[in-house]
């Protein structure tokens, strides 16, 4: 499965990849494009070679760190409306502590590490960078 | 003098006025000083701030980080992915 799409995101087919009968505990993030003051959409863009190893990196490390875990994720890029989600991510583990840790460690280095990008466009026409925030 | 290649993303390749290119540097060099090359020859680039994010070979590094010929320096404006 790549992990950059132009696609809509297809999270039966991100389950698909972590969710067996061994794994007893499954959660998914989604990380959806808000309609903030007048946004219709944000285009993302990214350092795409980079990005892709990136991922593995992120993933290879929540694999040492919970083993019995399986992680995927894919990230959407190009213009995302608002409403569409720009990042799914399923975790799956024999319990669900381990599921939500990895997911939730998954998404906090994503936001610091991934040479991705926001430009937010808006109903008025006008278009702006997102400069990175700290919202949780 | 050795050949460096240069990749500009999201609003600094707006301020670069490309996407991709290469400076010439006397090499082994820095990535603080390719910077400061990339400076000289795109002026648009001197908006950006004092240390950008950047990576070396596609892994973020400090901008001390030591560069040769055929490297490739990526300049990274604040990641906001996710």
């Amino acid at each position: 499965m790549m992990h950059l799409t132009r696609h809509p995101l297809e999270v039966t087919e991100l389950l698909a990849q972590v969710q067996n009968a061994e794994r007893g505990g499954t959660c998914v993030f989604l990380g959806t494009v808000r309609n903030d003051a007048g946004v219709t959409g944000i285009d993302y863009s990214a350092y795409e070679a980079m990005a892709d190893k990136e991922i593995e990196r992120i993933l290879a490390e929540a694999h040492e760190r919970w083993p019995e875990a399986r992680v995927m994720l894919q990230h959407r890029l190009g213009v995302i409306p608002a409403g569409e989600a720009s990042i799914a991510i399923a975790a799956a583990a024999p319990h669900r502590d381990a599921a939500f840790a990895a997911c939730r460690h998954v998404i906090e280095e994503v936001k610091q590490r991934l040479p991705i990008w926001k430009k937010e466009l808006r109903g008025d026409g006008s278009e702006q960078w997102v400069e990175a925030h700290d919202h949780r | 003098m050795g050949k460096i290649s240069v990749r500009f993303f999201a609003r600094y390749a707006e301020l670069a006025g490309c996407t991709w290119s290469h400076v010439n540097v006397n090499t082994p060099t820095t990535v603080a000083d390719v910077i400061a090359r990339v400076r000289e020859v795109f002026p648009g680039t001197q908006a950006m701030p004092a240390t950008p994010l950047a990576a070396l070979n596609q892994r973020q590094v400090k901008l001390d980080a030591p560069v040769t010929e055929g490297d490739e320096v990526a300049l990274l404006p604040p990641l906001s992915g996710g």
